[in-house]
């Protein structure tokens, strides 16, 4: 899994609440049979019209924004248990999502997935969509080990809440597997008692 | 310290205990199939890691297959080409493969029992939510998601928090044409949806201990539409009766090394069950679902329960699930004309409930205004149906017998219902869209579904039943 320690990067905003898996990404792109690919399709029906074209008012399609940083309103991931949500979030080049609430699921598929989901109170994440609203290009410090997200600009900081082992997975780019291949001898062990 | 039978099977497969970590779990059996495994094949190749125990894990082609004429190439691509898949992945990472052709080759959770696959004590996964079936042999089976399915490949240990344990019984005789289907709808509907949610339940009592190994699975099977983890049973003679001589059962001094184990394996006479529900057989109808979730269940002979009686916040949804389905507030579905029934799935597709939906249609013809399916669990069962003649009964009542796979169940195949007819199913779900855009199930029992049939209408079975 990709580590994750530290990031300084300008965030793509998208101020909308109650974002569903179905929209991150529609259930007629889950018959591929690979990871990857799916940030192609990632907000696939907000992203472009019926005719394949881009929608122009839709924040990946402006330049003016860019980073590996997403920014959400609250619920982020709510709906469909889809792994492929994450993998496409991923794969349209964001390592870190930041919301007020996260649903139970995504987010930990997201963590297996070693993207961060960050999540921040109501009133910070409103002085973020604040901080890009004033200049686009406004940067957000993320450090994982301080568990801290600082707003570059205005020197805010707000400190975040992870599980300490799925903390040290990310940090160490281990992901579940990685921890219980470290106990590969223990497992062995276990084979042979039984 | 009096155990659980759960905590027995949990403690038994620990690896690891941390404090502030999750356990890691070792898993004896992972099945898989073509639309969850893709990804997590992918993944061991990026990582360079082989299967680490490929002879503990079984594949099979059943979620996307074709149910007739299976031999031929599969006309969608999609589906053929994450077939072809499989198969491919299979062969390079050695593990076997029950795919299309095989004799084995069936729902995964069908061919596993059948096989002497499962086996009391186990600890089982697989990429599909009614893995929880495989608890009626007394092991421990859960559904797990895709990174999970990556996990078991490179590990066979997967990082899990103990569940919490939760007991039903059932106690008393069933009344006439009620069956482990209605025991199972009867309990969701009276728990709701979402009742199990966070426990693994143990069913238990007189009821439960008379059922058959079949019916038993249908009951574990459904463990997943309360939101539990998963469900079992304690493994008893009628167990063990069931594995013996089966493909892949212990022999010889193995077999009496394994029964000695297996017969270890009940709940302690004072073991702590976190939450405890007792049923009454005798309270217990042939059952009929109503709505969109598994929850929506009464009594065939009950009226739809009013809109007005619901919680306040749920009338909005409520409503919804009726007008989806057509009904009204207070109804009776008796009478109700229906143009489907499906006969099928890993709930209710093994030879005892081709055998009961035989014997009664024997001498008796479908409604003209149905379309019956019965798609057999596994080429197995579809054999064993065809060497007792239910092929030739089931040609005489109008009802197409088809070949193994999930089908109709979840429609991912050509198997779908239309859009707006009613369907009288023996799978699991009636989610909207689930067995087609739009269609509308009614979740029964295959006796319910073969009465259904004959009619053409919601019928009370029993009308048709004398008392023994």
């Amino acid at each position: 899994m990709k580590k994750f320690t530290k990031l300084t990067s300008a965030v793509v905003p998208l101020n909308i609440e109650n974002i569903d898996t179905d929209q991150i990404i529609p259930a007629r792109f889950l018959k591929a049979t690979t990871r990857e690919g799916f940030g192609e399709n990632l907000f696939r029906d907000w992203r472009y019209e019926n005719d394949q074209q881009p929608k122009a008012d839709f924040v990946l399609n402006d330049p003016t924004y860019s980073g590996q940083i997403l920014v959400a309103g609250k619920n982020f991931g709510c709906g469909s248990s889809r792994e492929h949500a994450a993998w496409a979030i991923q794969d349209a080049g964001f390592d870190v999502v930041i919301s007020s609430f996260f649903a139970d699921i995504f987010k930990g598929n997201a963590l297996n997935n070693g993207l961060l989901p960050i999540q921040v109170s109501e009133e910070f994440l409103a002085q973020i969509f604040k901080a890009v609203e004033n200049n686009p290009k406004a940067t957000l410090e993320v450090d994982l080990e301080n568990q801290a997200v600082t707003i570059s600009e205005t020197a805010t900081k707000e400190t975040f809440e992870i599980n300490p082992y799925k903390k040290s997975c990310l940090i160490n780019g281990y992901d579940d597997i990685d921890f219980i291949l470290a106990q590969k001898e223990l497992i062995e062990e276990f084979e042979q008692s039984k | 310290m009096p155990k659980t039978l759960v905590e027995k099977i949990w403690d038994a497969h620990v690896v690891k205990s941390e404090e502030g970590f999750p356990d890691i779990l070792y898993i004896d059996t992972h099945l898989i199939h073509e639309v969850t495994s893709p990804q997590a094949f992918d993944g061991l190749r990026k990582r360079g890691l082989p299967v680490l125990r490929p002879k503990q894990t079984v594949a099979t082609a059943d979620h996307n297959v074709p149910t007739l004429n299976q031999l031929l190439p599969i006309k969608e691509e999609l589906s053929r080409y994450q077939v072809d898949m499989l198969t491919k992945n299979c062969a390079e990472f050695g593990i076997e493969l029950y795919g299309l052709g095989h004799p084995f080759q069936g729902i995964v959770h069908v061919i596993g029992p059948e096989l002497g696959i499962t086996l009391p004590g186990k600890t089982m996964v697989c990429g599909d939510s009614h893995t929880s079936t495989h608890g009626a042999f007394g092991a421990i089976a859960f559904g797990i998601g895709t990174s999970q399915v990556e996990q078991v490949f490179a590990t066979q240990c997967l990082l899990q928090s103990k569940p919490k344990t939760m007991k039903i019984e059932v106690n008393g005789k069933l009344g006439k044409g009620v069956g482990a289907k209605d025991i199972i709808l009867y309990i969701i509907s009276q728990i709701s949806a979402a009742g199990g949610t966070g426990y693994f339940i143990e069913y238990a009592g007189t009821a439960i201990e008379a059922l058959s190994m079949e019916a038993r699975m249908t009951i574990c099977n459904m463990s997943i539409e309360m939101g539990a983890r998963g469900g079992l049973i304690a493994p008893d003679q009628t167990t063990f009766d069931y594995i013996k001589g089966r493909e892949f059962a212990p022999t010889g001094e193995a077999w009496d090394k394994a029964l000695a184990y297996w017969q270890t394996l009940y709940s302690d006479l004072d073991a702590k069950f976190d939450s405890v529900l007792t049923f009454d057989a005798a309270d217990i109808a042939p059952m009929i679902t109503y709505g969109t979730n598994p929850g929506m269940g009464m009594g065939i002979q009950e009226h739809i329960p009013s809109t007005q009686a619901q919680p306040e916040k749920e009338k909005l949804s409520y409503q919804k699930a009726l007008d989806y389905m057509g009904f009204d507030d207070d109804a009776s579905l008796i009478g109700k004309t229906v143009d489907y029934v499906f006969i099928g799935s890993c709930t209710n597709s093994r030879i005892e409930d081709l055998r009961e939906v035989a014997e009664f249609v024997k001498d008796k013809r479908k409604a003209d205004n149905v379309t019956v399916w019965i798609v057999p669990g596994s080429k197995q069962v579809e054999q064993q149906a065809k060497n007792e003649g239910l092929d030739k009964i089931f040609e005489a009542a109008g009802f197409q017998l088809r070949e193994p796979g999930c089908s109709a169940c979840l429609g991912m195949n050509e198997d779908k219902i239309p859009a707006g007819k009613y369907c009288v199913s023996t799978s699991n779900r009636n989610f909207e869209g689930r067995q087609g855009q739009n269609a509308r199930t009614l979740l029964a029992s295959p006796l319910t579904a073969a009465a259904a049939a004959v009619t053409g209408k919601i019928t009370d079975v029993r009308e048709f039943l004398v008392e023994n």
